[in-house]
């Protein structure tokens, strides 16, 4: 058995060490947020944070997580109470299909803990791992704006 | 000591650099009109701008383009590149031929102030006439830009200018660029754009305190921005020859299916590379590759499956659970897209700088450029980890000698983000 911290609550879960972290939040414990693009850490459809840095959990073996807290955007709100980040998102009506949004709000979440009033160039460098194939970006930009320090002044 | 030994020889040198020629007449000039240069002129100066990466430190990312300010982290400090568009208050606008040529060769503004080498006038110092006629018509046919260049941050005493007198009365014009008439006019050609133009040995020579190239080891490894640029010699670590053909690709896209995908610092002078003339990279690449004379033709079997020890065992782990879903052929169906890993050059360097920044940072294409793309392990894997993996890869994958310190040199690594 491996014990993980995921949204704050300790879970144990039986899966192969190295089993991607993705598969285990997916299969394992149903948190359905983060997706399968590619598989191979080039989409950023399955980004997730480890404590406070955001990472493919599809190229992270579980075995590697370790005591290291892991947060999904299932993390953030919930549907009737969604975070000021998903807030935001909702608000800028973000997504189209909605496959990337997951990983794009927790690649943004990880950059506003780290640094609250981004300016536009660090949110784009900060979001470039992160793929959308609908063509939202200038929304989603728009909506980590809104969630940021500057957004809310 | 060095430092005094410079100041003793700098003072002499200051001496006889009063007599040093001054440009006549610099604030009345005009800059020339663009019309007065051949276009052909102009395009080959552009080819050979590519040669010398002159963008790589004169082009700030996002930014006019060779309007400076461009940070060159060096061990005395921080210079900032300056502004060569032909603006004449701030940039090289009322420079004449004659004042270019001198600052190219000899490091000095056409006012007599000294060029710190950071600016590579130790190797442009070879280039002929002919190649400096297009490179000034290049330079001057740019897009005037005023932006005064930001001031440089160094530590005393290498914030003294004249200092550099001293340096260049202990280090300038004491090598030679190779020639030997019997290999041809491509291989004197690449000898001359290696070691003059393409200021390769910049960063691939080892350096004294005093950051000139060691004499007598030109090529032979040295480093830039805390990454180390392998060998160019007999001591390239590729663990695999390099061909004539891989080298022209990597010089051209970055990419060479066997040995690396060029990052850090290179791939600025990549990106540059891809303006360069056929010939002249033809030219470059025969030369490297004649310098390695087959260096690097040992076998390399299939990455190892049995563990030496604890650390080693979860290197290993690491590896298969995270690198092989790429790098490791046979695997699954994709993972034999990217470098197939015991062959990467950064496992066969003799310090594990390069890799660790490949595998905290990534490779990311520069931004608005097409490329290939690697995630950065900083955030996914711990340090414990990324030190177990660079020593499975480095001893089992590599089958060389261990790398010492890696805790330290990740820490850095990691702390430098």
């Amino acid at each position: 058995m491996i014990t993980l911290k995921v949204n704050g609550r300790e879970v144990s879960v039986d899966a192969d060490p190295a089993t991607p972290l993705l598969y285990v939040l997916r299969d394992h414990l149903k948190l359905n947020g983060a997706k399968f693009g590619c598989g191979l850490g080039q989409c950023g459809a399955c980004t997730v944070m480890l404590d406070s840095e955001a990472v493919f959990s599809c190229v992270v073996p579980v075995s590697a997580v370790g005591k290291r807290a892991v947060k999904t955007v299932e993390g953030l709100g919930t549907p009737e109470n969604p975070g000021p980040l998903q807030q935001a998102f909702i608000e800028e009506q973000a997504a189209q299909c909605g496959y990337c949004i997951a990983g794009m709000i927790m690649r943004a979440q990880a950059l506003l803990e780290r640094s609250p009033s981004p300016t536009e160039d660090d949110i784009r460098a900060a979001l470039a791992p992160n793929l959308c194939r609908c063509g939202t970006h200038m929304r989603i930009l728009r909506a980590v704006k809104r969630a940021s320090d500057k957004g809310s002044a | 000591m060095p430092a005094r030994a410079l100041l003793a020889i700098s003072f002499a040198a200051l001496l006889w650099n009063c007599a040093l020629p001054v440009s006549r007449n610099l604030e009345e000039r005009q800059p020339p009109a663009k019309s007065a240069f051949d276009p052909a002129l102009v395009r080959r100066g552009a080819e050979l701008a590519a040669v010398g990466d002159c963008a790589g430190c004169h082009t700030r990312q996002g930014s006019a383009p060779f309007a400076g300010g461009v940070p060159l982290r060096t061990p005395f400090g921080t210079i900032y590149g300056t502004n060569i568009t032909p603006e004449p208050e701030t940039g090289l606008g009322r420079w004449t031929q004659a004042d270019f040529d001198r600052a190219m060769r000899e490091g000095l503004a056409p006012d007599g102030r000294h060029l710190y080498p950071a600016f590579p006038y130790p190797y442009f110092r070879h280039l002929t006439d002919e190649d400096l006629r297009a490179l000034y018509a290049f330079v001057m046919t740019r897009d005037p830009v005023r932006s005064p260049p930001p001031r440089n941050d160094l530590a005393f005493p290498f914030n003294i200018r004249p200092l550099v007198a001293g340096w260049n009365q202990l280090y300038l014009g004491k090598d030679d660029v190779p020639r030997d008439a019997a290999k041809g006019t491509e291989w004197n050609r690449g000898a001359y754009l290696v070691h003059g133009l393409g200021h390769c040995g910049a960063c691939h020579s080892p350096r004294t305190a005093l950051g000139a190239e060691k004499r007598g080891e030109a090529l032979s490894g040295g480093e830039a921005e805390d990454w180390y640029a392998p060998a160019l010699n007999r001591a390239s670590p590729s663990p695999l020859a390099w061909t004539k053909e891989d080298l022209v690709t990597y010089l051209r896209t970055g990419i060479a299916e066997h040995h690396a995908i060029a990052a850090g610092p290179m791939q600025t002078v990549i990106a540059q590379l891809s303006g360069a003339s056929e010939a002249d990279l033809a030219a470059i690449a025969g030369y490297i590759v004649s310098m390695m004379d087959g260096a690097g033709a040992r076998p390399l079997g299939a990455m190892p499956e049995a563990p030496q020890d604890e650390r080693t065992a979860m290197g290993r782990r690491i590896y298969e659970e995270t690198c092989a879903s790429c790098h490791d052929s046979g695997r699954t169906l994709s993972s034999g897209g990217a470098l197939q890993l015991p062959l990467a050059v950064a496992l066969h360097d003799p310090d594990p700088r390069s890799l660790i920044h490949l595998i905290l940072e990534g490779v990311q294409p520069p931004p608005g450029e097409p490329g290939r793309s690697m995630p950065g392990y900083a955030g996914a894997l711990t340090k414990e980890q990324v030190v177990a993996l660079l020593a499975y890869l480095r001893t089992l994958a590599a089958e060389a000698p261990p790398w010492k310190d890696l805790d330290p040199a990740v820490e850095r690594a990691g702390a430098g983000r």
